[in-house]
């Protein structure tokens, strides 16, 4: 079935310390640009069979693009503390953060993940690079920063069988590590840490090591994860169903403050729906002021989910002759919703779910139209010609099962 | 009678097209009672742990043809329906093979080291049958009219199947009138030349029917089993994450949910008819339950010769009920395997086996299978369709371990002398060394078998005569013939009575849409 070969191809990109068996794996041979990393769209020739080893075996994934920063020193909770939106002073050795940060305007930079590794040592991801933007309010602190970014390797294994998969390599059980929670432990006789975090929003863990231990990892997960459906996983698959979980991404669903040319293009955390995550009796953070006039004002923007509805979407199609055209892969092309005659938002993402059968997407509203159950006019175009078709405004995220937060008894 | 034994309707059998009905009368606010004789739901589509460890699809394996409507109304997904893609369909063949899968460009290519021209029809078949597929849909979607003496609503129905009729292209007529009438073998010579192809494809004609690829009225079948579609893609089929009983649990959980109560070991003896009209229904064990209407799940044979006096009935649909065909063709052979088949012809592990696996190598291979069962033999080499459900879902067999799910034709139900154990046994020995022939290390990787004939499908799913879609699905016992004219809309001719299996209009398969229409029907007249 497949043609045997020996792909060689200088390129001008980065490759992941992964990508002497990812290159091997990839029959589709498509690749993305991933913070200047070559990363597989899909390995397969379609991504279906991936998308589903996220939602029903167990998915592996090289997410080693990630930017990722460590903070060393005494004062380093008190810098995290001030940087990002959430109480870091209550983050425990072990515990990881989701957080957003913001300028001084209360506009959003970036958003990732806070370990806390030990009482002075914590890591940041990031989606884009942020170094800049540390040093410059570390001034006068006392603590090191260093760029992580190709010095840590990492992994995600995503969906229902990666905690039987862990189980299987690691030397200790995974079965009490919870919900943003990480560990270390070992594969063999490798370090490892393991953070209960992920992309999909699912059961899901992110595998953190040194850049050399990278394929020994790799082939270890693969073949104790062999029986429980492991599957090389690309980037088109995952963007599925970070849709599918709810989760933003930056350059697709808003864009950073500091690249933004003009105003209105910046968000606050509040108008991407990240309000839960704003502490605001936090004595002081990056952008506190601003945001507290923002919520005396309420939001101009809201960020929320919607459904596109499938009777009238059929329809459109049936009178072309057609069938419903459902996009088989995720789409990040900005699409107006209407209110009557009136432009009232746009999505920025969306995707046919195959797990709910449902066509949903993340959408910008103007406040005072993002109530659920709101149902605005999507805008679809069906063989060249524009169509609004009905979408209602629905909680996120869209798919949230019982095991991305459970233990086992 | 206490009241707690009153309900506003009880459904005979709980398979996926009577949980399916009582998910809709019971979100319409109905009081429903499901009465399912076996231990398990589902009926045909009904998973179970056959081997310790080892899960199978007993009888019913793939999904292709779930009305989208049902699982967004009945809410499916919320309650467990998880299609898994099938990618790909393999035919071994001695020294080569053909290969399908999802992929355009791959398929291209494999069929292109056979036969250029047919690669090319390839590309224009599917699309055109998928085309088709949407112009008959809304036959599916209607309830079938009384033809003879329609209502006002029939014939509002007759008018807008009329209308939709003026909008298909010559085309579209052409092949859709060819598709009602002709053989799947005539029907497929006239795009293809390379006979693996042909055969391969035609054998979705055959699929449950007493009829061999020649016969006339298999190309229908075959449309029939191209109607499906996952996700707007026409002609995908699925397989259900833990099995096909997972679809019925899911429809199950969704009634549930709507309020319906369901038994299980729960054997209905007879319908009580009082005065022409359905009243409630008597146990094998004696207890009654009473209720506003009663509603089949089971077979026309069942359901009206069975269930209800043949006095109650008229004489006319008693005879049209007794002439329903509803030969038994098929058997199922479950392996619990140690490893994987592998395959001369493509040795090692491979995508070949994430698909359908059809043992379908020409038109006489398959002709002679149905030759055999024509003369009431089993088929020496049979035709098989055979998935690996542990591949695409490791739960369904230990860590390393596998299934395989084998659809076996012809077993002809009135086998000579009746099927006993060693016929059954001999089957099961004709069915493996059919797959000996492509994959030798067949006999050295079988840790448990399950052979399945005809009656023990009787026996074990009620399915009289081991017939997969409660009756063929053939020209003269379709839309407003099924099961019978007059009788085709889900009402019968007892009062109170009704009708929601897979031998109503559409007909069989797991669609759900016969339990839909029928409680669409009933909660419209009541």
């Amino acid at each position: 079935m497949s043609y045997k070969n020996q792909f060689h191809a200088e390129t001008q990109l980065k490759l992941s310390p992964f990508f002497d068996r990812t290159s091997v794996l990839n029959e589709s041979q498509e690749w993305r640009r991933w913070s200047g990393y070559l990363s597989a769209t899909n390995y397969e020739l379609n991504h279906e069979n991936e998308y589903f080893a996220i939602r029903t075996k167990a998915a592996l994934l090289d997410i080693t693009p990630l930017y990722k920063y460590l903070i060393e020193g005494p004062d380093s909770q008190k810098f995290l503390h001030r940087l990002v939106t959430r109480n870091i002073n209550i983050c425990k050795v072990g515990q990881v953060m989701y957080t957003p940060w913001c300028d001084e305007k209360g506009k959003v930079i970036d958003d990732g993940t806070v370990q806390r590794l030990s009482d002075h040592k914590f890591r940041i991801t990031s989606a884009e690079p942020n170094l800049e933007w540390l040093e410059h309010n570390s001034v006068g602190m006392d603590l090191a920063i260093s760029d992580d970014s190709s010095t840590t390797a990492a992994l995600a294994l995503q969906g229902p069988n990666s905690r039987d998969i862990l189980n299987a390599v690691a030397k200790e059980t995974l079965d009490d590590l919870k919900f943003f929670w990480m560990k270390n432990t070992r594969f063999g006789d490798i370090p490892v840490s393991i953070s209960r975090t992920g992309y999909t929003g699912d059961l899901g863990y992110e595998i953190w090591m040194d850049p050399s231990d990278a394929l020994l990892v790799w082939d270890m997960l693969i073949e104790k994860g062999k029986p429980y459906g492991i599957t090389p996983t690309g980037l088109q698959a995952l963007d599925i169903s970070r849709i599918e979980a709810g989760l933003i991404l930056l350059d697709v669903d808003y864009i950073s403050s500091r690249h933004a040319l003009i105003e209105s293009r910046k968000s606050s955390p509040f108008e991407l729906g990240l309000g839960w995550s704003v502490k605001m009796k936090k004595d002081n953070f990056i952008g506190k002021r601003a945001l507290e006039k923002e919520l005396k004002n309420g939001p101009e923007w809201e960020f929320v989910g919607i459904e596109i509805e499938w009777a009238q979407l059929e329809k459109h199609y049936r009178k072309a002759g057609l069938a419903p055209g459902l996009p088989s892969t995720a789409w990040r092309t900005s699409t107006p919703l209407y209110s009557g005659s009136e432009q009232v938002g746009y999505a920025t993402s969306g995707a046919w779910s195959p797990i709910l059968k449902r066509y949903i997407a993340l959408a910008h509203i103007k406040n005072g139209y993002s109530k659920e159950g709101t149902v605005l006019d999507f805008e679809l175009k069906v063989e060249h010609f524009r169509k609004l078709t009905p979408a209602k405004v629905v909680k996120t995220p869209f798919f949230d099962p019982e095991r991305k937060r459970s233990c086992p008894a | 009678m206490p009241s707690i034994n009153k309900y506003d309707a009880i459904v005979i059998g709980g398979g996926h097209n009577g949980l399916t009905a009582a998910a809709y009368l019971s979100r319409a606010g109905k009081k429903v009672l499901v009465l399912e004789r076996r231990h398990v739901l589902g009926g045909a589509a009904v998973t179970e742990e056959v081997f310790p460890g080892f899960k199978f699809s007993v009888c019913s394996y793939v999904v292709s043809l779930m009305k989208p409507n049902v699982m967004r109304e009945l809410m499916l997904p919320k309650f467990g329906l998880e299609l898994l893609p099938l990618e790909s369909t393999f035919t071994p063949l001695d020294g080569d093979y053909l290969m399908r899968t999802a992929d355009g460009d791959q398929t291209y290519r494999e069929i292109a080291r056979h036969s250029k021209k047919d690669a090319e029809a390839y590309k224009r078949f599917g699309p055109l049958m998928g085309q088709i597929g949407m112009a008959v849909r809304p036959i599916l979607e209607t309830i079938a009219p009384n033809a003879l003496r329609p209502s006002l609503s029939d014939m509002l129905a007759a008018k807008r199947l009329l209308d939709h009729f003026k909008t298909l292209s010559n085309e579209q007529f052409e092949y859709l009138t060819k598709l009602m009438t002709m053989s799947s073998a005539d029907f497929l010579d006239e795009w293809f030349e390379f006979e693996p192809l042909k055969s391969t494809m035609s054998a979705s004609g055959i699929i449950g029917t007493f009829m061999g690829p020649r016969s006339p009225g298999s190309a229908y079948v075959m449309l029939h089993h191209y109607m499906g579609d996952i996700d707007g893609a026409f002609r995908a089929w699925g397989f259900q994450r833990g099995g096909t009983g997972e679809v019925s649990m899911a429809i199950a959980r969704s009634a549930e949910h709507f309020g319906a109560t369901i038994m299980t070991e729960a054997s209905v003896k007879n319908v009580i008819v009082k005065n022409g009209r359905a009243t409630g229904v008597a146990l094998e064990n004696g207890d009654e339950y009473i209720s506003d209407m009663v509603i089949s799940g089971l077979d026309p044979k069942l359901s009206f010769l069975k269930m209800v006096e043949e006095k109650e009935l008229p004489s006319d649909f008693v005879r049209s009920i007794k002439n329903f065909r509803i030969r038994g063709s098929s058997g199922k052979v479950n392996l619990a395997l140690d490893g994987l088949p592998d395959f001369t012809c493509l040795p090692g592990e491979g995508h070949h086996h994430r698909g359908a696996i059809s043992i379908s190598p020409d038109f006489d291979y398959l002709e002679n299978a149905y030759d055999d069962a024509k003369y009431g033999n089993f088929s020496k080499r049979p035709f098989m369709d055979i998935i690996l459900p542990s591949v695409l879902d490791p739960e369904m067999a230990p860590p390393g371990k596998h299934v395989m799910s084998c659809f076996v034709q012809y077993a002809p139900y009135n086998l000579k002398g009746g099927w006993d154990d060693n016929k059954r046994e001999a089957f099961g020995d004709a069915v493996v060394n059919a797959l000996a022939r492509y994959a030798p290390n067949i006999k050295d990787i079988i840790l448990h078998r399950q052979v399945l004939t005809p009656a023990d499908l009787e026996d074990t799913f009620g399915l009289t005569e081991g017939n997969i879609f409660h009756g063929e699905l053939t020209v003269q016992q379709l839309f407003s013939l099924r099961p019978a004219v007059k009788w085709a809309d889900y009402t019968t001719p007892i009062k109170n009575y009704f009708q929601c299996g897979s031998g109503t209009h559409p007909g069989g398969g797991i669609t759900g849409s016969p339990g839909e229409m029928a409680a669409k029907k009933i909660l419209g007249i009541h």
